[in-house]
């Protein structure tokens, strides 16, 4: 029964395109986002943050502001005893939410007040006095590199490697040295992409509430209110199942809010006032003490023989990791040539730190970058082998068979049939003008699984209740409840899903690597068969017939065999109005880890036309084509692709972290860290492939990521091909692409 | 500081508040009268998350005090729907999926309208330029492009 | 059977890039390579993927690994 293999079943609700339950809520203002929720006697809370990027914190003196009229609680790292117990990732977490004995970047947290109302907790910001001495910064990652570079992070240095180099992950098969002696051509380049936000539009926003007998709760806009609990439990000291998580309706994530930040210091400063604290971050305090994505520098090389056949790939990547290590080297190694079938090929992430706020995921963390690298180089491959750069890349691209640069075979893959709807398209032969050109590139993302909870509860009236512990920002409710409906055979409209809080489920993992529609999705499957297996008992006690003579048929038991010719169906509402008296409540549940994600690969096209009086690059189409597995909701599938090509527009063309000499950044707002508007896109055409997931009943990959991978350079090639100028770094923004048109004379 | 008593119109109803005089009518709007539907994003008006419409002009309520909404007319997106009636742009928005996380949806509806308001039968490079003051991260803004065209196809009916 | 072991988990296999083990669960192969390689230990806190023939598995560790399987162990993954 709960075999998780596809089956290639006939659907009925599934592939539809059917109203979302929460637009309502979310069209008239009625939706509860992080910041819109109060408790009486609430509390405002705010944090003092370093104005410095890297700086010893000699002294604090909070007796001031303790003393102001309406001021509750201070609190500092004095007030957070480290209960972490060697674990080095939690001792991070409790470190980035508030400095201990140094400020490490621009914006970390080094003071917490909560008053009675913002204008008193601002003047008792002020009443902290911070002694620092400062330390020498440094916040480009090759720099970090250099000699006299300072250590960020002592506790992590190697001995006999450079003290802020923190690990490499290396992939690859085969001999790349014999692999480049066989190459014909060899193409070698360094590229470098700037640091970026997930530019949610919500910024972080919370309101804790800890009283003195160790209970608390935690309203909090987040993707993953389980890890949330956890965490902060851990490092206040109180016991997981005494703090209740709600995540509110989430405001965008992308990655940023998989992870804890000001939300343990409200939690603590709840604690130390006894009253309800809400702390809601400025967009300022978003860009500097929140967790935006790497930025990069790296050397790619890839060989081919003059037939096009790519014998040998390097790449070489270095993430700027921020404050504290992560592992978003390890993922670009293991996403760089996943693409393609390379039999010698090897990429290596290097992890390195800088005094920048601690780096998040970010949609398919760690691939676009690798991707710019690969796809530029691809492409001036086959200008310098005259091959076509679709025909090059399908000559070499990966399929079922191959053997992915990180270990697994691939099963059915989506990245030939991509690349040939793309050929194919009729985007690829719309005539272009004057300064305009045409790209294509390729991207890959892994998805993920894990552990997921559902529970499914039929009504008396034969309505259901689907409960959840993965959260809804892009349309899950309405997709959930679909597969609940096609399970059970009765109406979309009949089902009604709810995100649980962390009392009513038990763990779920974080919503994140396109998780959650594929896992709860399936636990949402085997709950409602579950459900269905009580439904027949019921209807057999209702018959007085075996349970083995009860099949399920579109929403009704039906009692099979001639003898039973003379009982009419009965359905799940006549089911349901009776459970009273065969046996109680019916419902189904659903606890495991969900195995089986299945890979996504995207391809997409993109036409830019570049203003050479002042470089500004105009997106003029773009095609997105990516391999869903099965669309569920097909709206909410084209909306996942979309949304994603946007924020690899703004990647590529605009948005970037500007650090200044002091170390302190210099464009923390929505005016100057510049994120795509409507006037800058074009409609974004797309076109969903369906190569079920062998590892899914239903067929379904992941589609919340891969196509953020293929934008960076897939606008480098179309640039390239416009004014014939070819782009090393991201973004390209006009004042670089005016000095490359400089530099090349054009 | 000492508080400024405010008169004025919030979605067609008569409303009095009192607040500090440096106070933004967003914070107005949502701490003192509980309209949560204008959302904060940034806070200087450069999200388009809190838009309003003061006597029909379309504002970031950010950069409005609370104390200019004297003798004046609000809109937010809580007075859009006529009692269980829909305003056709909320209709439309759900119906082509023109919300994903939906935090920047009620700024979204309120520009919209304005722009309707102004021009029934706009052209796509209207639509994309009159809503170039309100960011989305989820869609794209394909589907709220679209899902404004047939708003406006409904209300020229 | 020979498990191939990519990423920064080699470093905790003193460089080797594949090793030699019998075990009929992921959690035999987790246990064993442990006992021979202590190292290994650190990488289960952040988290270790095991594909057997090319499907990858996260978390659990009962499955089942089939005589004449190909196995790789890399780092877990995570995402946005």
């Amino acid at each position: 029964m709960n075999d998780p293999k596809y089956t290639g079943q006939e659907f009925k609700v599934i592939g539809s395109r059917v109203k979302r339950p929460d637009g309502i809520d979310k069209v008239t203002g009625r939706a509860r986002y992080g910041a819109d929720m109060n408790a009486p006697g609430q509390l405002v809370a705010l944090m003092l943050r370093s104005p410095h990027a890297h700086a010893r914190i000699k002294k604090i003196d909070i007796s001031k502001a303790e003393k102001l009229p309406g001021v509750k609680a201070v609190i500092t790292a004095a007030d957070l005893p480290d209960l972490t117990e060697g674990n080095a990732g939690l001792f991070d977490t409790l470190e980035n939410s508030m400095a201990r004995d140094r400020a490490l970047y621009d914006g970390h947290a080094v003071a917490g007040v909560a008053a009675i109302d913002k204008s008193t907790a601002k003047k008792a910001l002020k009443l902290i006095k911070v002694t620092y001495e400062k330390l020498p910064h440094v916040t480009d990652v090759d720099d970090a590199l250099e000699d006299d570079a300072p250590i960020i992070q002592p506790r992590y240095a190697t001995e006999g490697q450079h003290g802020n180099l923190i690990n490499k992950g290396e992939f690859g098969q085969g001999d790349i040295d014999q692999g480049f002696a066989e190459a014909d051509v060899i193409v070698e380049r360094s590229y470098k992409t700037g640091q970026t936000h997930q530019g949610y539009i919500e910024p972080h926003a919370c309101l804790a509430s800890v009283s003195p007998d160790g209970t608390g709760e935690l309203w909090v806009t987040t993707q993953g209110h389980y890890s949330y609990r956890n965490t902060c439990a851990q490092l206040l000291g109180m016991d997981i199942a005494k703090l209740k998580v709600t995540s509110s309706e989430i405001g965008g994530g992308f990655g940023g809010k998989t992870h804890v930040w000001m939300e343990p210091i409200a939690l603590a400063l709840s604690r130390k006032a006894n009253r309800p604290v809400k702390m809601v971050m400025s967009r300022e305090e978003v860009f500097k003490a929140s967790g935006p994505t790497c930025s990069t520098s790296m050397e790619i090389k890839i060989g081919a023989k003059k037939d096009g056949t790519i014998v040998a790939a390097r790449a070489e990547c270095r993430y700027m990791n921020g404050a504290f290590p992560g592992m978003w080297g390890t993922l670009g190694g293991m996403t760089a040539f996943a693409c393609y079938s390379i039999p010698n090929n090897k990429a290596i992430g290097v992890n390195v730190l800088c005094n920048r706020p601690k780096v998040a995921a970010y949609r398919a963390p760690s691939a676009p970058m690798m991707a710019f690298g690969v796809e530029s180089t691809i492409d001036q491959l086959s200008k310098e082998l005259g091959i076509d750069p679709v025909e090059l890349r399908l000559k070499n691209v990966a399929r079922e068979g191959t053997q992915a640069p990180y270990g697994p075979v691939w099963g059915p893959i989506g990245i030939e049939p991509t690349l040939e709807a793309v050929r194919d398209h009729p985007h690829m032969k719309a005539k272009l003008g004057k300064n305009q050109g045409r790209g294509v590139a390729c991207g890959f993302w892994f998805n993920i699984g894990g552990q997921t909870c559902s529970d499914l509860n039929i009504g008396p009236d034969g309505t259901v209740n689907l409960t959840v512990g993965t959260i809804d920002v892009g349309g899950a409710r309405a997709s959930l409840a679909m597969i609940a409906a096609e399970e059970l055979g009765i109406t979309y409209e009949d089902v009604k899903v709810n995100i649980g809080d962390t009392s009513s489920l038990g763990h779920n993992d974080t919503t994140e690597g396109s998780r959650g529609t594929f896992s709860s999705g399936m636990a949402a499957i085997f709950a409602a068969r579950k459900a269905v297996d009580v439904l027949k008992e019921r209807a057999a006690k209702m018959w007085q017939i075996p349970v083995e003579s009860v099949i399920w048929e579109d929403g009704s038991a039906r009692a099979n065999g001639k003898e039973h010719s003379n009982l009419s169906p009965l359905t799940l509402k006549d089911i349901a109005k009776k459970a009273g008296s065969t046996g109680g409540p019916i419902a189904g549940h659903h606890e495991a880890t969900a195995e089986g994600a299945g890979v996504s690969f995207a391809s997409h096209i993109v036409d830019v036309e570049v203003d050479p009086e002042t470089g500004k690059t105009q997106i003029l189409r773009y095609t997105v084509v990516q391999d869903a597995g099965k669309a569920i909701h097909p709206d909410y599938v084209e909306g996942q692709f979309q949304g994603a090509a946007a924020q690899g527009i703004g990647w590529a063309l605009n948005e970037e972290y500007i650090y200044g000499k002091d170390g302190r950044l210099q464009n923390s707002g929505f005016l100057d860290y510049r994120i795509p508007v409507c006037s800058d896109l074009p409609s974004i055409d797309t076109k969903i492939l369906e190569i079920p997931n062998p590892g899914h009943p239903y067929g379904i990959r992941g589609v919340g990521e891969t196509s953020i991978v293929p934008p960076l350079g897939a606008i480098g090639n179309a640039v390239s091909n416009a004014v014939g100028v070819r782009m090393y770094e991201v973004p390209m923004s006009p004042p670089r692409i005016l000095k490359a048109l400089d530099e090349a004379g054009v | 500081m000492a508080g400024v008593h405010v008169t004025t119109t919030i979605n067609s109803d008569p409303v009095e508040y009192v607040c500090p005089a440096d106070e933004s009518l967003m914070d107005v709007l949502r701490d003192r009268l509980g309209l949560m539907g204008v959302k904060e994003g940034c806070g200087t008006g450069d999200c388009g998350a809190c838009s309003i419409t003061l006597d029909g002009q379309l504002v970031c309520s950010c950069l409005v005090l609370g104390a200019e909404a004297e003798g004046r007319a609000i809109t937010t997106v809580e007075g859009m729907a006529d009692g269980q009636n829909l305003h056709p742009l909320q209709e439309q928005f759900i119906n082509n999926a023109a919300l994903q996380c939906g935090i920047c949806t009620p700024g979204f509806l309120i520009a919209a309208k304005a722009l309707l308001d102004e021009n029934s039968d706009p052209t796509e490079t209207e639509i994309r330029y009159a809503l170039a003051g309100n960011l989305c991260r989820c869609t794209g803004y394909d589907k709220i492009v679209k899902a404004v065209q047939a708003a406006a196809k409904d209300l020229r009916k | 059977m020979e498990v191939f072991l990519s990423g920064s988990l080699v470093d905790s296999l003193n460089g080797l890039t594949s090793v030699e083990v019998e075990a009929k669960t992921i959690r035999e192969l987790l246990t064993r390579l442990i006992d021979r390689y202590p190292r290994l230990e650190d990488h289960l806190e952040e988290g270790i993927a095991v594909a057997i023939d090319g499907t990858i598995i996260r978390d659990d560790w009962e499955t089942p690994i089939p005589v004449g399987s190909e196995v790789f162990l890399f780092p877990r993954i995570i995402g946005g």
